[in-house]
């Protein structure tokens, strides 16, 4: 197994001095390929900033992080934007579909951004919706969707450029228990096809699908525990 | 991303908020309208003058008499001498013809019809030309005419519609203050645009019979010179001029009791106040295109902030900065080149109707002119707004609420 994610004495400070706060304090860890990962924490642990950080949506102030072997964290904005196009797909609490647009279209979108041809695009547009069953709903714009619909085109969107790794920011906060659990046995799936998971969460249920659970606590891990060893424990 | 997928992005943009879009179009297309009529309205003016200028001659001189200066007694008079003189004299080789002229209003009846022509005007075969008459019907006024004092005629277009109400008049005889002339010929139409009065009421006689039945033989009302080219003007004035002085017995340093003047500088006075009158209705046009500009900077404003955790999204998926910067820059350009040619059209629309009396003329360099500062506009306006989009963290821009 390869890693996909390598983080060295990760630490971001928000503030200066006295009134600084320590988000993150050195956040050491490694992510190999194929693995899903839960990282929980109560808020104001550092999870979020973690997750952004990790999402290239935040630099840390100080410590290394390799994607696939190489430090994004010194990159500059362009390059950054484009590892964020290619390496990275994003799935948000809020679902952030672009309004006014079609599922297809919002699906598309990181693929242009990617500069992917029209042609190529289309049949993998195609093939994301395929995946995550909505296939159906492809010209409906994201008000025409229920909100588990909504998260699952996110889904596909997060999924069509073949990220390194699939980032998840409380996907199914805002679900009802049934979507929930369709999104999570989306992820399953995803997982079992060998994709790097990572997923942040408060909900133990929803922890208890990862193979692989971080607790954070006041910006540093508290526990990195194996599925196996939960299992165990019980 | 490709060029036509930001552009559809954009227009997109636009179409989001249709009320909110047009008001902004109606803004640059109020200002591109009124700079394309304004500058017409300015233009058509400037035309105007300038017809008239050419309906004037640019190579006539006119010599009038300005009055004695000073307690020296003078001859102050312009007299039919004084024009001889300079037609003989050998010192203006750039004067091509001296016609004295002598005018004065009278009664004229024709068949019982009675009509108070606005000037009577006696004097030589150059005369028409001078004035920048043509004879319409019929003849002028020839040499032999003048040098036998003949009582014949040259009536204008007015004269013509109020003495014969549409009749043929050459030929007729007409009684101008109890004087019998014979209607040889009429005048082409006159524009009497040039602020003196109706140009085509008037009667031209030989100088010889206006003399003896009308004027007598005192004063002349002016001289009226040619110069041999318009490009001789300055020339053939300087040369009259110090002819005159000569014959009129005036020594250097004394005010001259005659004044030459050009009626052409006259007019590219006016010409130049047209000028100015139309950079002026242009810079007020100016100033609401300007204002439709800042609204256009105002409404990406708000469409910038609106869409914050939309340009958040973008980013997060890998959009780079230059994708942001050109999707706002486009929308804003689409609604000023929106607003350009809308404007365009209206000016064209409403440059049909005449306004303040001008016809006015659409400069097509002022339409291009328009669209592309319409554009610039939105380039410029919609830079800032576009900018700072661009430049958002992604981390805020999804934070934002």
């Amino acid at each position: 197994m390869s890693t996909v994610i390598a983080l060295d004495r990760i630490a971001k400070v928000y503030g200066h001095g006295e009134t600084a706060v320590h988000a993150l304090r050195g956040v050491s860890l490694a992510v190999e390929r194929g693995e899903y990962v839960a990282i929980m924490g109560t808020s104001g642990s550092g999870k979020s900033t973690l997750m952004h950080i990790l999402g290239l949506l935040d630099q840390p102030s100080s410590g290394s992080y390799r994607l696939d072997g190489v430090d994004v964290a010194g990159l500059d904005e362009g390059a950054q934007s484009l590892v964020r196009s290619r390496r990275i797909g994003f799935v948000f609490q809020a679902f952030n579909l672009i309004p006014r647009t079609t599922a297809a279209a919002n699906v598309e979108l990181p693929l242009s951004y990617a500069k992917v041809s029209r042609t190529e695009r289309r049949q993998r547009v195609a093939a994301a919706l395929a995946q995550v069953g909505l296939s159906d709903r492809a010209g409906h714009k994201p008000n025409q969707l229920s909100g588990g619909q909504q998260q699952r085109v996110a889904v596909a969107r997060a999924l069509v450029t073949a990220p390194s790794l699939l980032l998840a920011d409380e996907p199914t906060g805002n679900l009802d228990s049934r979507s929930t659990a369709d999104i999570l046995d989306l992820f399953d799936r995803l997982h079992g096809s060998g994709r790097t998971i990572i997923l942040i969460t408060h909900e133990d249920e929803v922890a208890e699908r990862a193979g692989r659970v971080i607790r954070l606590r006041d910006g540093d891990v508290v526990s990195d525990t194996a599925r196996t060893a939960l299992e165990g424990k019980r | 991303m490709s060029a036509a997928e930001i552009l559809r992005f954009a227009l997109r943009g636009v179409a989001a908020n249709k009320l909110r879009s047009s008001l902004t179009v109606l803004g640059v297309l109020i200002g591109v309208a009124s700079v394309i009529l304004l500058v017409g309205v300015g233009t058509a003016s400037q035309q105007e003058v300038e017809e008239s200028i050419e309906a004037l001659g640019t190579n006539t001189l006119t010599v009038t008499a300005s009055g004695s200066q000073g307690t020296q007694v003078r001859f102050t008079d312009l007299t039919a001498e004084i024009a001889e003189g300079l037609e003989a004299s050998e010192l203006t080789p750039d004067v091509a013809s001296v016609s004295p002229v002598a005018t004065t209003t009278a009664t004229a009846v024709w068949d019982g019809a009675e009509y108070e022509v606005g000037s009577v005007v006696g004097s030589d075969e150059h005369y028409l030309e001078a004035a920048n008459f043509e004879v319409a019907e019929g003849t002028g006024i020839t040499e032999s005419d003048v040098e036998a004092g003949a009582r014949v005629a040259v009536v204008g277009s007015t004269v013509v519609d109020e003495l014969f109400g549409g009749d043929d008049p050459v030929g007729e005889q007409i009684s101008l203050a109890g004087a019998v002339y014979t209607v040889v010929g009429v005048l082409e139409e006159q524009s009497s645009s040039t602020g003196f009065g109706d140009n085509n009421d008037l009667v031209v006689a030989p100088l010889t019979a206006v003399q003896r039945t009308l004027t007598g033989y005192g004063a002349l009302s002016q001289i009226l010179l040619q110069s041999t080219g318009s490009d001789t003007v300055d020339a053939a004035e300087a040369e009259a001029s110090a002819v005159l002085d000569g014959l009129m017995r005036v020594s250097s340093g004394e005010t001259a009791p005659y004044s030459i003047t050009n009626a052409a500088e006259l007019l590219e006075t006016q010409a130049d106040t047209a000028e100015t009158f139309t950079l002026l209705l242009g810079a007020v046009a100016g100033i609401s295109l300007l204002v439709g500009g800042i609204g256009i900077t105002n409404i990406m404003m708000v469409s910038v902030t609106e869409r914050t955790r939309e340009i958040g999204i973008r980013k997060a998926l890998g959009a780079p900065r230059r994708a942001i910067l050109t999707q706002f820059l486009i929308e804003a350009t689409a609604l000023s080149l929106l607003g350009g040619g809308l404007g365009v059209g209206l000016a064209y629309l409403a440059s049909s109707v005449t306004i303040a009396g001008y016809e006015t003329v659409i400069v097509p360099g002022t339409v291009l002119l328009a669209l592309g500062v319409s554009v610039g506009i939105g380039l410029f306006f919609g830079g800032y707004p576009a900018s700072r989009a661009a430049k958002l963290r992604p981390i805020d821009a999804l934070r934002y609420e």
